[in-house]
């Protein structure tokens, strides 16, 4: 910062940012506080803020009697499995464009781009469709594919931008030095697209543990994951708060943290570079 | 150098992911216009054949569509403009010398992540239960009547519950655009005795433009087909009152079973969301240079 910033500003925005951060986040906060809670306390008026009875029984509860931990390795192997088949099918065409571009490169970045704008709703009947022909309705490998695919183009897109910014000159250098294409890829590329491959496979894990348009509609109980198991709470059978409260935490958690740590791949994967 | 040989490799590398997003756009796709033109209900399958339109002229005069298409439009609107302004001036605020800004900003982006029938139902609960939720509390505190938030303004709650996980988007984007204004454009900004008003008009909100531009293309696309939110919380009601457009067809197609209309209504979705589709192609075409 150029500009000179005088104490008082300092504590006046201070105030101001953090008050602002603190409404925010405060639906979150409340949450994490109502999973510590017991049932009746979570729903007692005026609410107690930290001075209660902190408990873990709610977590103890869910771990126990929801299946908890079936639908958390649902979504794991949702959000890993869709996330490794899209950069097994990614990774070379990003590097295809972004290595040997053609005349035809922008025209397929960008139609790839459009096949994301479809709205899941305009093909929902026929997957749903297909699922069941297929047998694939509350599969782990249906919901895979279908996972991939509608992340694909921001897989292909946010590792197109990282490769292309990997220097021409280091290829040229190593052809020279008689490197394959294949020694080219392996000790050359490989290191240097490290990065921006680690940038990807964050976004793209936290766009499908958090996809909850397929998951609810083509799954059931078996391939459930976590947004379908929150799900099964908004239809309430007594007291339930402190419950939902305590399961949705350990369902955010995961991704919360990954999120923080990825905020910048973020931007960069949602705009598809617009916004640098 | 892009040789020949190279080339074909290249050609080789892209076939795979071409091929896979051909067909995931295409089959389906062309499976809904196929379901559209028939008489198709689960519940009676062996009432079938070709009718044409009819499932078009029976989705849209259904009273339910006009109440989707408005709804579908009241929410990415409000939507749209309450996180574009709450996110510029976030974006601004973060800007801005704050002891400890990385945990606020950690605190405020933190909504993104959290899928969405988490935050739906927290808000649904926890926050805007009208008995014992933390709103009701804060009204009585004030002495005033709790609102009962799903009852007497259904479309309204739902509204601040999308908002709520878009404002962080919106917010980032902006700020990471901020932060590329350069440092030395706002030094000479101020050694040419530019004001802090006429720095911020002439040079920071131009500087803005784009990324709202970007915000307001991006969100919209995932508006359009806002879904989760509205079946843990409201399940399209009271009524039709926060049916959207992605939840009628979801509500014909698996509630009804009725492919064709249903069918049809994804086929007005699809037109809907690439109208939106071509301006947000084209204006990241424009910044696209390979």
């Amino acid at each position: 910062m150029a500009r000179k910033t005088s104490k008082a500003t300092l504590a006046l925005w201070t105030v101001v940012g953090w008050a602002a951060g603190f409404v925010i986040f405060f639906p979150i906060l409340w949450m994490f506080l109502t999973g510590f809670k017991t049932e009746l306390e979570a729903y007692s008026t005026p609410p107690t803020f930290l001075f209660f009875q902190w408990t873990t029984e709610n977590y103890v509860a869910i771990l126990e009697q929801r299946n908890y931990v079936k639908y958390a390795l649902n979504s794991i192997i949702l959000a890993g499995g869709s996330t490794l088949l899209a950069l097994v099918i990614a990774i070379p065409a990003a590097w295809g464009m972004a290595f040997s571009p053609t005349k035809r490169t922008k025209d397929v970045l960008l139609w790839m781009l459009s096949t994301k704008m479809m709205p899941a709703v305009g093909v929902l009947v026929p997957m749903y469709l297909i699922f069941i022909w297929l047998g694939l309705l509350d599969t782990h490998i249906g919901l895979i594919a279908v996972l991939c695919l509608s992340n694909l183009p921001i897989v292909i897109w946010m590792l197109f931008t990282y490769f292309k910014e990997i220097p021409k000159d280091i290829l040229e250098a190593a052809r020279m030095d008689g490197a394959t294409t294949w020694k080219e890829i392996v000790f050359v590329l490989t290191p240097m697209a490290v990065p921006g491959i680690a940038s990807t496979v964050l976004l793209n894990v936290i766009l499908s543990w958090n996809e909850a348009f397929w998951t609810l509609n083509l799954t059931t109980i078996d391939a459930a994951p976590l947004t379908q198991f929150i799900a099964s709470f908004s239809a309430p059978q007594g007291n339930f708060w402190a419950k939902l409260s305590a399961a949705s935490t350990l369902a955010i958690a995961p991704i919360v943290v990954l999120g923080w740590f990825g905020q910048r791949q973020l931007v960069r994967g949602l705009t598809f570079g617009a916004v640098k | 150098m892009a040789t020949q040989k190279s080339q074909a490799i290249g050609r080789i590398a892209i076939a795979p992911s071409v091929a896979v997003l051909l067909v995931w756009m295409i089959v389906p796709l062309i499976l809904t216009l196929y379901f559209s033109t028939l008489r198709y209900n689960l519940l009676y399958p062996d009432r079938t054949g070709f009718i044409g339109f009819t499932n078009y002229t029976y989705f849209v005069t259904n009273p339910a569509f006009t109440t989707a298409i408005v709804n579908t439009l009241v929410l990415v609107g409000s939507v749209l403009v309450i996180t574009v302004i709450l996110g510029s001036l976030l974006a601004l605020l973060l800007d801005q010398p704050i002891f400890g800004q990385g945990i606020v900003r950690l605190m405020v982006i933190a909504p993104f992540f959290i899928m969405p029938t988490v935050s739906a139902l927290v808000w649904k609960n926890l926050l805007m239960n009208p008995v014992s939720g933390f709103f009701a509390w804060i009204a009585k505190s004030f002495g005033l009547q709790p609102i009962d938030w799903f009852a007497q303004a259904p479309m309204l709650s739902v509204i601040i519950i999308v908002a709520w996980q878009w404002v962080p988007f919106a917010t980032l984007i902006i700020f990471t655009a901020l932060q590329s204004l350069d440092l030395e454009q706002k030094e000479a900004a101020e050694m040419d005795g530019a004001g802090a008003f006429s720095f911020f008009s002439w040079i920071v909100l131009p500087h803005l433009a784009r990324p709202i531009t970007v915000v307001i293309m991006i969100e919209t696309i995932f508006l359009l087909s806002v879904f989760a939110e509205i079946r843990v919380t409201t399940d399209g009601g009271p009524g039709q009152a926060t049916t959207n457009l992605a939840y009628l067809v979801f509500q014909q197609a698996i509630l009804n079973t009725n492919v064709g209309a249903a069918s049809a209504g994804g086929i007005v979705a699809v037109i809907l969301a690439n109208v939106v589709a071509f301006f947000l192609v084209r204006a990241v075409g424009k910044n696209l240079d390979t």
